[in-house]
């Protein structure tokens, strides 16, 4: 188990900002911090199950069949959170709808499975499977809450304003979802930037000490 | 470069307009002054005040973004305040402050700067402030904010029309004029305004006839399919404010004669549209702001051949 692949999908290939994978629920869903947080647990645990099961079966299924097998394999965990979000979170099933069976299609899934469960050891899906879920789950819960804290003045359904406070309706609807994720994007992209520098500038310092010295 | 005897040698355009960007923007705002001195005669100080808060955030808005972006600050060219000025314009006079502020700064900071600033924006930056202020408070964007509260009126000559209200619609000499009676959005009310400030741009040679006419025209046709009044459809609403000022953005609109043609065409077809069968009483900004978004594409298509080069040796090269 490397435990490299635990922090490569939270900030460094997150999911939502840097790979912009599965930006279907992103959009759809992320109205509210608790449906973001929601998805993106029920989205880990797909991950996690489909990850760990494909990793162990990558040397049965064969190549030319290998995009079904993924998809019976993912299925299968979409039904298994389907139902218990059913029986247990009424409301959040209520609330995420249609986009829980479409987990199915969400191509951070199909996407790791095919670019890094068919040919990494169970241990490092695993940790690839947990890394990419907290990244998506973090993005997706940021994003609701900022469009939530706006859009309604609450957060997870917490009053956070006066009633003098008017909320932007706009960040509720499809285009406050677009703004906030390319705000997201681009801030992202602009730390990612910043920290590459500063890490270029060390090493080039420290090139230069090695000269001189 | 103090002798002026020597050769000079320069690439082409070898010819180059004194029209700078100033200028330019210096001839829209004189151009707005008619419809500014009406708006506040029809609605006193606040109409003022809301000019002044939006044109001040605007240009604040851009002179933080390039301070803290470190670019050159371009303030000094005046399409701030213009983006100011047709915010305002835009907006009802019961507008709060704060909804002035917001829309400008969403405007400049969101819709003109971070997509690259001057000369970059794919919107206009005034039009998109006002769908997002509309979007996001509709109930302080719609119906009676746009009558003064001093008055008896309840709804816009198009909220009239558009709600089936029992109330008499203003004479065409009424909505032509401006005043009294006609309400809207602070500088969209008169159309006589608007039409002056555009003829003066259009002699300037600041606007091209093209995208005005065209738009106007096309209205004009299909009110007369529609069976509506054309007058009434021409004057009213934000109409004259869009066809001279906002669709003729020379950012966000088509360069080619055609394709402003196409461009304005299409922005007369939408606004019918919207007007017709859509759910608000007015379409002009959204009409403008789907144009606005077509017209890369529009721009493509019609840019004329180059002389002297078959079609057949330019896909060779492509």
């Amino acid at each position: 188990m490397n435990f490299k692949y635990l922090t490569n999908g939270i900030i460094k290939e997150n999911p939502t900002f840097r790979l912009l994978l599965g930006m279907c629920p992103t959009m759809a869903v992320t109205t509210a911090a608790l449906n973001g947080l929601g998805m993106g647990l029920s989205t880990m645990f797909v991950l996690i199950g489909s990850n760990v099961t494909i990793s162990a079966l990558r040397k049965v299924i064969p190549d030319s069949i290998r995009i079904p097998a993924f998809i019976v394999v993912i299925a299968s965990f979409v039904t298994i959170v389907g139902m218990v979000l059913k029986a247990y979170i009424p409301v959040l099933d209520q609330a995420l709808g249609l986009y829980i069976p479409l987990i199915v299609v969400n191509c951070i899934i199909l996407g790791r499975a095919e670019a890094f469960a068919f040919d990494h050891s169970v241990g490092n899906s695993l940790m690839d499977g947990i890394g990419m879920g907290l990244g998506f789950t973090l993005s997706l819960t940021v994003l609701g809450s900022i469009r939530e804290i706006f859009g309604v003045g609450s957060l997870f359904g917490i009053q956070l304003f006066g009633d003098a406070y008017e909320p932007v309706t706009l960040m509720i609807l499809p285009p406050g979802g677009f703004i906030v994720l390319g705000l997201g994007i681009g801030i992202i992209n602009w730390i990612t930037v910043k920290l590459e520098k500063r890490k270029e500038e060390k090493s080039k310092a420290v090139s230069t000490e090695e000269v001189n010295a | 470069m103090e002798n002026g005897t020597k050769l000079w040698v320069s690439s082409s355009p070898h010819i180059r307009s004194d029209l700078t960007t100033q200028k330019i923007m210096l001839n829209v705002l004189i151009a707005l002054v008619p419809a500014f001195l009406v708006s506040v005669y029809v609605f006193g100080i606040s109409a003022l005040l809301i000019t002044i808060i939006c044109v001040a955030t605007c240009v604040l808005t851009e002179y933080v973004f390039e301070y803290l972006r470190k670019k050159p600050i371009t303030i000094s060219d005046l399409s701030a305040c213009v983006t100011g000025v047709l915010i305002a314009f835009n907006l009802p006079v019961k507008a709060p402050w704060w909804l002035c502020i917001i829309g400008s700064v969403f405007a400049i900071a969101i819709v003109k700067q971070l997509f690259g600033g001057i000369g970059h924006n794919f919107l206009n930056p005034a039009l998109a402030g006002r769908a997002f202020l509309l979007a996001s408070w509709p109930t302080r964007m719609t119906g009676i904010n746009y009558i003064p509260v001093d008055v008896t009126t309840e709804a816009t000559p198009l909220g009239i029309v558009k709600e089936g209200l029992d109330i008499a619609l203003p004479s065409n000499m009424q909505m032509f004029l401006g005043f009294p009676g006609v309400y809207g959005a602070i500088g969209e009310i008169s159309a006589l305004a608007l039409l002056i400030g555009g003829i003066y741009l259009i002699a300037r040679g600041i606007i091209s006839w093209r995208i005005p006419t065209f738009y106007l025209a096309t209205v004009l046709v299909m009110a007369l399919f529609f069976g509506e009044d054309p007058i009434f459809q021409l004057c009213a609403g934000g109409l004259m404010l869009g066809a001279f000022f906002m669709a003729t953005d020379y950012v966000s609109s088509p360069t080619t004669p055609v394709g402003q043609i196409i461009f304005a065409v299409g922005c007369g077809l939408l606004t019918m549209i919207i007007r017709k069968f859509g759910g608000y009483p007015e379409g002009v900004s959204y009409s403008i702001l789907l144009m606005n978004c077509a017209a890369p594409l529009i721009q493509k298509y019609t840019m004329p051949k180059v002389y002297g080069i078959s079609s057949q040796k330019e896909e060779v090269a492509e």
